[in-house]
């Protein structure tokens, strides 16, 4: 055995001091690779509150929350949230709209119906698709769909929400059906079989049994898709345009938070001032949504968690 | 070869009869030309030690194993003259007709209510869905401990109360055959007792196949006994002759527990 695991024999005992020592240093190396994230992120959260508390200063939460116009840049400015959180809204029901559904169905066809290779032949097509840059689906928005919607309604906007909201939900469709898919692979066989069993037929057995078994981690992967979306920012920007707009028509353009951020960042908005610090309270809001988000899908896995047998 | 003693089918056509069945998974023959004659409304143990086939040859007679990857069956099985086999079968209504409970209790992570109801509705059934659940609950012997909570999880109950669960949603399907592949071999003593017991009543108004390693069991539930061997059907006949005077030296062994 001993020459075999290559120590030889006579060999005296390894001091064991040695090894803790080796050991002691890599457990500290490790903590502080996980220490370091933790206090960017920390600090990342810092500076949007300090930021954030200046602006709050100057502008109420209450007009924040409730004056209806966003114009940082006017005489007279405002700083109302709501059309940049609506125009964040309006692109993410209609990326929802159809990145639920075609994500769901895609999750159903490779767990119930694909064989192993047809299955290993679109997973890695759709994480090319979660891998492709989200420039380039913000530009695929304006040069193809915009004009296709353009021929449908030609009153359309050059920057539109619609065609922002597609590209997003084509954008998300990978993160709910690779999720979903999770969920419902989890499903134990034996549910399948005793469905099968009493005269199901797979359409069945997949929407009546193995949907509703997995509904918890459907459900988080809808979440997931909808933060995202909420949290996408490239191709909203070049797709929706920079119009703060309170509207609900998906052919006009519109602004959401984060292309409000990348607008103003890439301007030249001198530090200390309000616009500069409305930014970081805009950032705050996108913050608190998506992490409020991120936690209402942890807490549907947690509470609905299918303890199957 | 198999020795096949005297099946008494009480004049009645037989509920299935399966011709030179064989199975095979990949390579592997699991099945090895298998003839058997299950008479209407008698119980028939499968029986032999772990692998021998039991459970393959089971899932033959409902079709289950079109969804086993990789299995491929061979021969005949006829059900009221027609091959269960044949290439215009559908599958579904085969299952139907002929009911499943496996090993472990499999109930669907829903209410009792809708464990029940879930057969019946894929079915199109159309008639008073109430009435079909409580009958099948009674049949069953879990209506008594349920009927106050149907529209509990199916998870709240113990295992053996589960297991009478998947089989009272059997029956709501209205099957005329049941097949059980070792349906109390996860359940306590007590619990494996009102299944048989539960097995004893349902004899009456369907055909049973069950499949068992507990040769007690075979020998207090079953009419008919069937002697698998590595895949092969070593010897079948009324139960009370297999345990007592078994024509084949393996099937003697196996039942005096010499091994196995
Ligand atoms: N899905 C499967 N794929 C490949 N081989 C299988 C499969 N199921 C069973 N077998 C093999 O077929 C033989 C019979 O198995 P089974 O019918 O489960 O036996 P039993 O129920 O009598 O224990 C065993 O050798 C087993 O390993
Ligand atoms: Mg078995």
């Amino acid at each position: 055995m001993g020459a075999e695991s290559g120590i030889p024999h006579s060999a005296p005992l390894t001091f064991r001091r040695v090894r803790d020592l080796k050991e002691r240093v890599i457990g500290w190396a490790l903590f502080s690779c996980a220490a370091l994230s933790t206090l960017i992120t920390l600090g990342i959260v810092g500076v949007l509150v300090t930021e954030s508390f200046a602006f709050f200063r100057q502008v109420s939460i209450v007009d924040f929350l409730t004056d209806r116009q966003w114009t940082p840049m006017f005489q007279d400015p405002h700083f109302g949230i709501m059309p940049l959180a609506a125009g964040s809204f309006l692109i993410a029901i209609g990326a929802a709209l159809i990145a639920l559904p075609l994500g769901l169905m895609t999750a159903i066809f490779l767990s119930e119906y694909a064989g192993d290779r047809l299955r290993g032949v679109l997973k890695p097509m759709l994480e090319i698709l979660a891998g492709i840059p989200t420039v380039v689906y913000g530009y695929f928005a304006l040069t193809f769909i915009t004009p296709l919607l353009r021929v449908v309604w030609p009153e359309t906007d050059v920057f539109n929400a619609l065609s922002a909201s597609i590209v997003v939900g084509i954008m998300i469709i990978p993160t709910v059906s690779s999720l979903s898919e999770d969920a419902l692979r989890a499903v134990p066989l034996a549910l399948r079989a005793g469905a099968y069993g009493l005269g199901a037929t797979k359409l069945e057995v997949s929407t009546k049994v193995v949907v509703p078994a997995a509904l918890s981690g459907i459900i988080a992967s809808f979440i997931l898709g909808i933060s995202r979306a909420i949290g996408e920012t490239m191709a909203v920007t070049i797709a929706a345009g920079s119009l703060a707009q309170l509207t609900m028509n998906p052919l006009e353009s519109v602004q959401t938070m984060t292309a409000y951020i990348v607008s103003a960042s890439l301007g030249d908005t001198p530090r200390g001032t309000i616009s500069y610090q409305s930014l970081f309270a805009v950032g705050m809001t996108l913050f608190i949504i998506t992490f409020m988000m991120n936690i209402l899908s942890q807490w549907v896995l947690a509470r609905f968690r299918e303890e199957y047998q | 070869m198999a020795t096949t003693h005297d099946i008494d089918t009480d004049g009645q056509d037989p509920a299935l009869e399966a011709r030179a069945v064989s199975v095979f998974y990949g390579d592997k023959q699991a099945v090895k030309e298998i003839d058997l004659v299950i008479p209407a409304n008698k119980v028939v143990a499968l029986i032999g030690p772990s692998g021998c086939g039991k459970s393959t040859l089971l899932r033959c007679f409902n079709r289950m194993n079109d969804l086993v990857a990789g299995a491929r069956v061979e021969g005949e099985i006829n059900f009221h003259g027609t091959n269960l086999y044949q290439d215009d079968v559908d599958p579904v209504e085969v299952r139907r007709r002929i009911g499943m409970v496996f090993q472990k209790p499999n109930p669907f992570p829903k209410s009792i209510y809708n464990n029940l109801a879930f057969g019946p509705k894929v079915n199109g059934f159309k008639g008073d869905l109430d009435g079909l659940v409580e009958e099948s609950l009674k049949q069953a012997a879990l209506w008594d401990e349920v009927h106050d909570r149907l529209s509990d999880s199916a998870y709240a109950l113990s295992g053996g109360q589960q297991q009478r669960l998947c089989i009272a949603r059997t029956l709501a399907v209205k099957p005329e055959i049941v097949l059980m592949d070792e349906p109390a071999s996860a359940l306590d003593p007590i619990a494996t007792q009102r299944i048989e017991e539960l097995i004893f009543e349902l004899k009456k108004q369907y055909t049973i196949v069950i499949v068992t390693h507990n040769m007690q069991q075979a020998a207090r539930i079953s009419d008919y006994t069937a002697f698998l061997y590595m895949g092969e059907l070593v010897e079948y006949g009324p139960t009370d002759l297999l345990f007592t005077n078994p024509s084949e030296e393996r099937t003697e062994a196996y039942v005096t527990g010499r091994f196995g």
